[in-house]
């Protein structure tokens, strides 16, 4: 087929391409990544499905508002790499964005074809482009402005600072990253697992930004290890970004819940993903061993879905997923919801737990849970779920892993006072600009949002670094 | 890389070690300490900061050999480095004149009281220390002990030094014999600060204890490192390490502690075959 001559018809004949996937049965052995990626001739067959919209409405459903039509277009005709340089005026990290963005609430959502047909695979088109561009050795280092003179601290490495060190370095800026731990990349590194997002990755995107001269401080806790005011008073700083992502996470407040074998999903996934706990005892940590054992993950969030197929695949014998509403409200990714369910995963909806039971060596061995039903719907226009009178049993477990979100980090709060911050501890911010009440200060990401999404904290970072230098330039950059 | 300045025992298996740490060595401040990776392969171990040299740019670790972390980094001699340390973390000690206070250390937490101490003194209250230890050779700090207290006791299990018997019953009779006592904290195995916390409860005097659960980031991220304090989650990375020993359910950190036993077993046996094994080459 011709990219210029195919008419609509044509187009419309195509059906969405499935992107190939290691199969199941072999994939809950392994931590490789699930998807294997679009073959050119894929994306190329994809691609053309595109009806090129006069209004593309699909770019309103991207927060970063990429030229979808366009890069799609150059794909179609075969420009992979001219299409990673479109995307790339927009989001500079495609090869993360279109794996882990929530497509189908987004730009796939919005997409015309979704009424009638499939959408367009956009979030698969963006991988493919992100990956060519990588694997082919052709990433090129963006222009970078001459010196300002001008030196911007970015505290958080997760995708909202990488985005912001990315356009301040660009436009000429001297920017120094301050992450605590001794990794860099945030959630992308230490949350989601590597079956979903290969850590090989992250890393090139952050070895690129050390190509572009962007200085990274590991092990360094703005707040603790060096305060705000001491970077801007003392160390000459001229501008601050925080995006120092969610905080502690929550638990439920029901007994049991610090019984041995009680973990929130942030530990769980540290353990194994940041300290690589599934290579004990070559790394030194240990996790639990869900060999043969049965584990229940509480919560419908993606980071559910990724504690709970990470326990499948340390050899979980059954691998229970425990949701208080039903399916349909599922937070997570569409993608990971049917992934877990081919794998083998258990969902049980409609189920809150009430208590953990453990033994006399307080280990755990069991969680009582009560059925729920729906009632009307909440806030979120959700309907919300009602316990079911005596409906209460018990099923045996030997992990619990608790995923039903996080609260707001309190450390810049308790050491910058003058940072104005909600209620619930989350940094307030104008979202024109990302300004703090600080001066000069400025914050984006989950610290702003609360958990959010990596395209809403890149997204976030880049709005930051472009007020930053209008503000320390004293110019206006057309939007 | 961090490198290690000065390595030397203070007693057998603990260790005190100076590392190379300009900004943590800057702001540090009593009560606080450090998370460490030894290696690329390593675990993130909590240590406290038992000293600082902002001049030199220094903090000083007393690490005693417990498992396979520890014993790793007490092998390291001065001029070798070590991949990650982070700080300061934790809230540092709540100072202020109290009047008389009692600092007490049990083992290698003697090493933690220590810095606290210090700050108590330079607050300027009467500063009682005492030190146990299960024998003479495992007494350290003595002499810096010493020098910032106005009365300064050793105590050993069996006797071989100083009082023969528990800290316990050091601090039970400083009581009886009538001393005014306004504030303690305690800082050693978990069954001894338990036990200070009941040595002074009915006297309702305002005791502090040092708690030491298996932390993981240190950064307030994970929430593995929460313990119960006056029936409420608390995590002892951000919140604490210090809290009031009336209030902390001890049990429960014994049991949440003893997580990894066979684990960290493992670890160590690999470990100590490892060193055997370069011995034997
Ligand atoms: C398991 C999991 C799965 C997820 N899956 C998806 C998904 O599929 N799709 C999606 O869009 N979103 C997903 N999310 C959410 C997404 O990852 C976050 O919204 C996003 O990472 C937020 O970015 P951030 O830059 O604000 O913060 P983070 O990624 O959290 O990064 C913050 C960084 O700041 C560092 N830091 C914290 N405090 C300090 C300090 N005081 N000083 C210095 N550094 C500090 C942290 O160590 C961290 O590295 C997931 C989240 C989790 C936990
Ligand atoms: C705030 C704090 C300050 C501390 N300060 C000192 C100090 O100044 N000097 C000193 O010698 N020790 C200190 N410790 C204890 C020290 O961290 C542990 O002895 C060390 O982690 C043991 O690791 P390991 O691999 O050598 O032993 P392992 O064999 O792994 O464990 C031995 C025991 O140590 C504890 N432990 C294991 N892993 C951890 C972990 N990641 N975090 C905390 N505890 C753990 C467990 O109770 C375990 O049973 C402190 C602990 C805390 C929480
Ligand atoms: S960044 Fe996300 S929302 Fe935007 S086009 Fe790409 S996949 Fe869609
Ligand atoms: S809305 Fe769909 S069909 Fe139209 S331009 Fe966007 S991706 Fe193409
Ligand atoms: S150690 Fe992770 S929150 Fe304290």
């Amino acid at each position: 087929m011709d990219a210029k001559h195919i008419t609509k018809k044509e187009r419309l004949a195509i059906p969405r391409q499935v992107m190939p996937a290691q199969d199941p049965e072999l994939r809950i052995h392994n931590f490789r990544e699930v998807h294997l990626g679009y073959t050119p001739e894929l994306a190329q067959a994809e691609a053309m499905r595109c009806i090129q919209c006069k209004d593309p409405v699909c770019i309103q459903g991207c927060p970063v508002n990429i030229k979808i039509d366009q890069f799609i277009k150059m794909i179609a005709e075969g420009d992979f790499l001219g299409a990673a340089k479109k995307i790339k005026e927009d989001n500079v990290l495609p090869s993360i964005c279109g794996r882990v963005c929530p497509q189908e609430d987004q730009c796939e959502k919005m997409c015309i074809l979704t009424k009638k047909y499939e959408s367009v695979a956009i979030g698969n088109l963006e991988r493919f482009v992100g990956d060519y561009e990588r694997e082919t050795g052709n990433v090129e280092l963006p222009h970078v402005q001459p010196s300002t003179g001008k030196k911007i601290a970015v505290i958080g490495s997760g995708p909202a600072g990488l985005s912001c060190a990315n356009d301040l370095i660009q436009l000429g800026h001297a920017v120094t990253v301050f992450e605590a731990l001794h990794e860099l990349g945030g959630v992308l590194m230490y949350g989601i697992p590597e079956f979903r997002l290969p850590k090989e990755i992250v890393k090139a995107e952050i070895e690129g930004l050390k190509k572009l001269g962007v200085e990274f401080v590991t092990n360094t806790v703005a707040g603790r290890s060096v305060t705000i005011d001491e970077l801007l008073k003392e160390e000459g700083f001229d501008a601050a970004f925080i995006g120092v992502g969610a905080g502690l996470p929550w638990f439920m407040g029901i007994p049991g819940e610090n019984l041995l074998g009680v973990y929130s999903a942030n530990e769980f996934l540290t353990r194994v993903n940041l300290m690589k706990s599934y290579d004990f005892p070559y790394f030194d940590t240990p996790v639990f061993n869900c060999k043969g054992k049965n584990v229940a993950v509480f919560g419908g969030g993606n980071t559910a879905m990724d504690a709970i197929r990470t326990a499948k695949r340390l050899g979980a014998e059954h691998a229970y997923l425990i949701y208080r509403r039903s399916e349909a409200e599922m937070p997570a990714r569409e993608e990971e919801i049917h992934h877990a369910q081919k794998e083998g995963i258990e969902f049980m909806m409609l189920m809150n737990p009430v208590e953990f039971i453990g033994n006399e060596q307080q280990w755990l061995t069991g969680v009582k849970c009560i059925r729920m039903e729906l009632g009307e719907p909440d806030d979120s226009g959700r309907r919300k779920p009602v316990p079911v009178k005596n409906s209460e049993f018990i099923l045996p477990i030997d992990m619990a892993i608790i995923s039903i979100g996080n609260g707001s980090n309190p450390l810049i709060k308790q050491t910058t006072p003058d940072i104005e911050v909600s209620k619930r501890d989350t940094i307030i911010v104008d979202i024109n600009t990302m300004a703090t009440s600080k001066e000069d200060v400025y914050a984006g990401g989950d610290i702003v949002t609360g958990g959010a999404t990596v395209i809403l904290a890149m997204g976030a970072g880049r709005t930051a670094a472009k007020a930053i230098h209008e503000k320390l330039m004293g110019v206006t950059i057309p939007a | 890389m961090y490198k290690i300045v000065s390595a030397i025992f203070l007693a057998e298996n603990i260790k005190k070690i100076e590392i190379e740490a300009p900004r943590i060595a800057k702001k540090r401040k009593a009560g606080q300490f450090v998370m460490i990776r030894v290696s690329k392969t390593g675990e993130r171990v909590p240590l406290t900061i038992a000293d600082s040299d902002p001049e030199k740019g220094t903090i000083t670790l007393i690490v005693q050999g417990m498992g396979k972390s520890t014993r790793e980094l007490n092998g390291k001699e001065a001029g070798e480095s070590i991949s990650d340390i982070v700080g300061p973390l934790g809230t540092p000690s709540h100072i202020e004149k109290f009047g008389t206070a009692v600092s007490i250390g049990g083992g290698v937490g003697t090493a933690i009281a220590y810095p606290t101490a210090v700050a108590l003194k330079e607050a300027g209250n009467y500063v009682i220390t005492i030190n146990g230890a299960r024998s003479k050779e495992l007494v350290i700090l003595e002499d810096e002990m010493k020098a910032v207290s106005d009365e300064a006791y050793i105590t050993t299990d069996d006797g071989s030094y100083g009082f023969h018997g528990f800290v316990t019953q050091k601090l039970q009779e400083l009581i009886d014999s009538g001393k005014k006592i306004d504030y303690v904290l305690a800082i050693g195995p978990i069954p001894m600060m338990r036990a200070i916390a009941e040595v002074t409860r009915p006297y309702q005097i305002k005791t502090m204890v040092s708690l030491n659960p298996i932390m993981i980031d240190g950064t307030g991220m994970c929430g593995g490192c929460r313990v119960t304090v006056d029936n409420e989650i608390r995590f002892a990375c951000v919140e604490g390490p210090e809290f009031d020993a009336h209030k902390v359910d001890f049990k429960n950190l014994v049991d949440r502690n003893k997580l990894y036993l066979p684990e960290e077993q493992q670890s160590a046996e690999t470990f100590a075959h490892k060193c055997h094994l370069n011995k034997q080459v």
